[in-house]
């Protein structure tokens, strides 16, 4: 009697057992599937597109013939679109997510901040580019140049950074702002001086993850009006005469990566598309390596740093 | 006397520095605040845009025949200006790839969170996030030129069926596994914040770990775990590129997913790459479509902010 429930327990067991088996090969079936869609992706790609890679590609203009097309207006563009974002987002996001930690009171006004830039990060980029259009291109009169399509991408990883900073900001334990303001430091003294340099390396991971989503950004930049096909480069940002900086270049019209690998795919013909897929690939490289840096940027804090 | 003067001195002194340094720090904290409300200014931008110019096209076209015509053909002489068109290519595209991301994001998340040896998880998380940082239109390539063929191709040996080379099926599958990244680490998170000591009394119960993760730990983080489906929402319902490259851009009203049709996103798109002059009432579409857009995203969050709010769970 006492023998059959021990056997008839132990058969339940194993069967519950079974369970936690099967589950678990689910969950890494379930993580293949989106390893191995990235490995097929990038395959793929590298089969296709990296015979087209080589120094050519990248300083040659766009042609209509497929293999005389490069990519030099492209990368040239978001190079000089990632410059104007950078200044534009990383001033503002930063300054914001101290205001928020270190000095905003608790009010309703602070409360509203708050909210919206939660939704700020989950409205579609799509939208950010009907701002700029609205606003940018025709209210202030940008035109659909490299300042207005710098300042959308701002637009636009200005949650991420400011969500990033803050974090990076509440990890710092109060005592070193008791400390500081014990030795008669004031506010922007130990912001400055002791919660900037702490939290400098999650500030770091924060930005470069919002660059990176921006160089692959496409639909706001299209929307604002960028063109598809660009022989020319823009004016030198820096020259050899007086006064050696040269801001021209904001306003000239432009291209970047992700509207030159989209043009290309939506070409009916296969050449154009051996040419996407190095585009794409110089695309992935570029962000994957910033992405990975972020990650590794995070890694040497949480070694270094222990409060 | 002397000295009491002196004295006076150095404190008005002192005084006047510490002005001195209060009007800096002044300064300092309204620029600051002003960077903070910069966010605010965005919003206003962005509603007062979208409101300005939609307003302009429902002068030309009723609301009522925006939201129940059938047709979406605004550059055509006979224009119709119906928004279920575009809607119905975005909620397709939509079901689809939340059909892939919420049942392999779940599993994944529960997992990554309750099954995953130490080493596994710390390799997969990094991994699943370089998966959301690759650039969109790059999927939608992937989806155009490898995921279609193979669709055609099963398609055609198994059930004898013509896929067109335009469908919202391959886009919806692809845009499905990019949003796994947003649903599974969301979903671990709050897994992860479930306190060890509700694990540890089920286990104590006899409970396995199967048992654990789906009546403990899932229903103790539903809060979270809803958040993070309404992301994944928002996020194909706002995304552009894959559908733009891979579900074609012929306005289309049907709720087939092997059929082509236009998104919301995809005809902003078609818009913006041609050539409107400012102030036209096709330039005045695209605003109306986003102003749709920005609502149906809004509306999810709403939503989500509701659900998190009725299942919190407070240890």
């Amino acid at each position: 009697m006492l023998k059959q429930d021990i056997g008839e327990i132990r058969a339940l067991i194993l069967k519950h057992k079974r369970w936690d088996f099967m589950f678990a090969i689910c969950g890494v079936v379930a993580l293949m599937i989106g390893v191995l869609t990235f490995a097929a992706l990038f395959v793929g790609m590298a089969i296709d597109g990296l015979p087209r890679l080589s120094w050519d590609f990248f300083t040659n203009f766009p042609s209509r013939r497929s293999e005389h097309a490069g990519i030099l207006s492209a990368w040239v563009g978001t190079t000089l679109v990632m410059l104007v974002t950078a200044v534009a987002a990383i001033p503002v996001g930063v300054g914001a997510a101290v205001y928020l930690e270190e000095y905003a009171p608790k009010n309703i006004l602070t409360d509203i901040i708050e909210i919206n830039v939660t939704n700020l990060a989950g409205v579609p980029s799509i939208v950010y580019g009907l701002l700029a259009l609205g606003l940018f291109v025709y209210t202030f009169g940008f035109g659909q140049s490299i300042l207005s399509a710098g300042l959308t991408l701002g637009l636009l990883i200005l949650p991420v950074v400011i969500v990033a900073t803050r974090e990076s900001i509440r990890s710092i334990p109060s005592v070193i702002r008791e400390g500081a303001y014990a030795l008669g430091a004031t506010k922007w003294q130990t912001t400055a001086d002791h919660i900037l340099p702490y939290s400098a390396p999650g500030i770091m991971t924060g930005i470069i993850i919002g660059m990176a989503r921006a160089i692959g950004e496409t639909a706001p930049v299209i929307t604002i009006g960028a063109l598809t096909f660009i022989a020319f480069l823009p004016p030198a940002p820096i020259q050899r005469t007086f006064p050696f900086f040269n801001f021209d270049w904001l306003t000239s019209s432009f291209t970047v990566m992700p509207i030159q690998m989209f043009n290309w795919t939506s070409r009916p013909e296969a050449a154009f598309h051996e040419n996407a897929a190095a585009a794409g690939l110089v695309l992935v490289f570029m962000t994957l390596s910033m992405n990975a840096m972020a990650i590794y940027v995070r890694y040497r804090l949480r070694k270094n740093i222990k409060w | 006397m002397n000295t009491i003067a002196a004295e006076e001195d150095i404190v008005s002194d002192r005084l006047r520095r510490r002005a001195s340094r209060h009007v800096k720090e002044r300064v300092i904290e309204s620029i600051l605040f002003l960077c903070a409300l910069f966010s605010v200014f965005v919003t206003v931008g962005i509603v007062w845009v979208l409101l300005s110019e939609s307003i302009t096209l429902f002068q030309h076209v009723s609301v009522w025949d925006f939201l129940t015509d059938t047709q979406w053909t605004p550059l055509f002489d006979d224009d119709h200006y119906g928004i279920m068109v575009l809607l119905s290519g975005t909620l397709v595209s939509s079901a689809v790839a939340l059909a892939v991301a919420i049942p392999l994001g779940t599993v994944i998340a529960i997992y990554l969170s309750e099954f995953a040896p130490f080493v596994v998880r710390e390799v997969a998380k990094p991994f699943l996030e370089l998966l959301g940082g690759v650039p969109t239109v790059v999927y939608g390539y992937f989806a155009l030129l490898y995921v279609t063929p193979l669709l055609q191709y099963l398609a055609l040996t198994l059930f004898g069926y013509n896929l067109p080379g335009f469908n919202l099926l391959s886009a919806g599958l692809v845009m499905g596994i990019m949003i796994i990244p947003y649903v599974s680490s969301l979903s671990e998170d709050a897994m992860r914040s479930v306190p060890m000591n509700m694990r540890e009394g089920s286990y104590a119960m006899g409970a396995t770990r199967f048992q654990t993760a789906v009546r403990v730990v899932t229903p103790a983080a539903f809060s979270g775990i809803a958040a993070a489906y309404i992301l994944g929402i928002s996020r194909a319902v706002g995304e552009t590129m894959i559908l733009a490259v891979a579900a074609g851009m012929q306005p289309n009203l049907t709720w087939n997913p092997l059929e082509p049709a236009a998104t919301i996103t995809a005809f902003i798109v078609q818009v913006a790459l041609g050539d409107l002059p400012h102030g036209s009432i096709g330039y005045q579409t695209i605003f109306a479509a986003g102003l749709t857009l920005m609502l149906l995203t809004l509306g999810f969050n709403i939503l989500g902010h509701l659900l998190r709010r009725r299942f919190r769970q407070a240890y």
